[in-house]
């Protein structure tokens, strides 16, 4: 009897750890869907013409396993949000139908996620554009893909990485014909043309977000998300290019940025890896420029009383 | 050429160049500030527009420096900017110490400006320092921002894009100061108006040391 529970937790523990190691998104090759769908052609065996056969994956149905891995959601598998039925092949059409969760699905109204503020995003999206035209058909995961999202804004403390990664996720609609007729029916505007009005366009895109200007920012909000229509979007320059930028209030809030500020001014200093015309002024410079220019006009004041007191007797 | 107590002292070529260096300086100053003081420069124009208007006076002033360069190079006005170095410390001082005292005493000037010396000791250094050294920086570091993708992206931890604009706006501050030094010692003649007449007339008139 003792022996015979002994086979078995041995076999259950060998099952179960190959199991695991089947379903882990470490190995690809070895994973039952990533085999496939990390590649871009996969091959199975044809039940009626009894014999393998090799076809091409969808290129939108290919997962980056990397940016998997690195996702905030690399603790799940794909079956713990899609059906089970897709552990079969051929996967039957009926479960390509079926719903899937949200972001708060699983995150709204959960005290752990508190701090996300899922509930005040939510309500700053319906707001935007996005919902405004095209309703709960544009769900988050047009611009968050849960497969790879990582809370970059967050953790990131180079700012460049920041712009890059909030940028693609607009860019990958608006940049791409497929996926933004998918969603408008529209052929999307040429964004290069339609910033043609920015100097330095290359310059901006990569230190900016798309949302810097896009969106109205709200203090309460990491992210702010109500993305506004076009026509309301921003073309002051001053709004960034000023001491008191708006950069500072979206861009460079965030206390990952903030905490490579060093305290004084040389920390400041050191700590820009970036540069916005009007907005990075070095205060010790900025101080040392107001000294020499009032002791210039202090010592020219004075130079011109002495000419004027000396003037008299030279002209008698 | 002299002609009484009145010598010939800026040729037009330079007359030209300094009228447009000193237009181009002044608006590069005022939309200069205007970008970078960080407040809303909308009461002078708006971003933008100080953008483009720096931009293109930089361009004239460069293009207008090489008319300097040159025309030093093939006209006898560049021995004017040559630093004897007899005495190189000692001159200046000497000059400093006339304009903070002895011009308040009675005392003549040093160094009397004649056909053979256009610039005082004290002024040609400033002059050879401005023109040869702070103009050329302001030059190469303003193309620089108009092309940032020349810059290097990394001086250290810092962006080389925030160094070079720290280093133009440097020399900029450095420009500003001496055309105020420039434009205030030029009321120092007979009147003083004296000397900006002469800047746009060419002649200027000789009150010590008459050749």
């Amino acid at each position: 009897m003792m022996r015979n529970r002994l086979i078995l937790i041995v076999f259950v523990c060998c099952f179960g750890w190959l199991g695991a190691r089947a379903q882990s998104y470490e190995n690809a090759q070895e994973h039952q869907c990533l085999k496939c769908h990390s590649n871009q052609t996969y091959t199975f065996h044809n039940d009626l013409m009894e014999r393998q056969e090799s076809r091409l994956m969808n290129p939108y149905f290919v997962l980056d396993t990397i940016a998997l891995k690195a996702g905030v959601h690399h603790v799940f598998d794909c079956i713990d949000c899609h059906s089970y039925e897709y552990t079969t092949y051929p996967h039957s059409a009926n479960i390509k139908l079926e719903p899937l969760a949200t972001c708060l699905d699983c995150h709204g109204g959960d005290e752990s996620f508190a701090k996300y503020q899922f509930e005040r995003i939510d309500e700053e999206y319906q707001k935007s554009v996005h919902y405004q035209t095209y309703g709960d058909a544009f769900t988050c995961s047009k611009c968050h893909s849960q497969h790879t999202y990582t809370a970059t804004a967050r953790t990131s403390s180079n700012v460049q990485e920041i712009v890059e990664y909030s940028n693609n996720m607009c860019l990958s609609c608006h940049n791409s014909m497929q996926e933004y007729k998918l969603v408008s029916g529209k052929d999307n505007p040429e964004l290069v043309e339609v910033h043609n009005w920015l100097p330095n366009q290359k310059l901006h895109f990569e230190n900016v977000r798309c949302i810097e200007c896009h969106t109205q920012v709200e203090d309460s909000l990491m992210v702010s998300h109500n993305i506004l229509p076009k026509e309301q979007a921003l073309r002051k320059c001053v709004e960034c290019h000023s001491s008191n930028s708006r950069l500072i209030a979206s861009l460079y809030k965030y206390e990952n940025l903030q905490s490579r500020k060093g305290n004084g001014i040389l920390g400041t200093m050191v700590s820009n890896d970036s540069y916005v015309i009007g907005t990075h002024q070095v205060p010790l410079l900025k101080t040392l420029s107001y000294i020499i220019f009032i002791g210039l006009i202090v010592v020219i004041i004075i130079h011109t009383i002495f000419r004027i007191l000396n003037r008299k007797p030279d002209d008698k | 050429m002299t002609n009484n107590n009145k010598v010939y002292f800026y040729p037009m070529w330079l007359r030209i160049w300094h009228g447009i260096n000193a237009l181009g300086i002044i608006v590069l100053i005022i939309t200069g500030l205007s970008m970078q003081s960080g407040i809303d420069s909308g009461f002078i124009m708006s971003f933008d527009k100080a953008v483009d208007a720096h931009n293109i006076s930089g361009i004239i002033v460069t293009l207008n420096y090489f008319l300097f360069l040159i025309g030093n190079l093939v006209t006898s006005n560049g021995k004017f900017y040559l630093v004897k170095p007899r005495a190189f410390i000692k001159r200046p001082i000497k000059q400093a110490k006339y304009y903070s005292w002895g011009m308040f005493h009675g005392e003549s000037a040093p160094y009397p400006l004649s056909e053979k010396r256009k610039f005082n000791p004290l002024q040609k250094y400033f002059y050879i320092l401005v023109m040869y050294l702070a103009v050329p920086g302001a030059i190469i570091t303003g193309f620089a921002l108009l092309f940032p993708e020349l810059i290097i992206e990394k001086v250290y931890s810092l962006s080389g894009i925030f160094v070079t604009a720290v280093f133009h706006s440097i020399i900029g501050f450095v420009i500003s100061i001496f055309l105020i030094i420039h434009l205030y010692v030029a009321t120092i003649g007979k009147s003083p108006l004296e000397n900006f007449k002469s800047i746009i007339s060419g002649w200027h008139h000789i009150h010590h040391g008459k050749k």
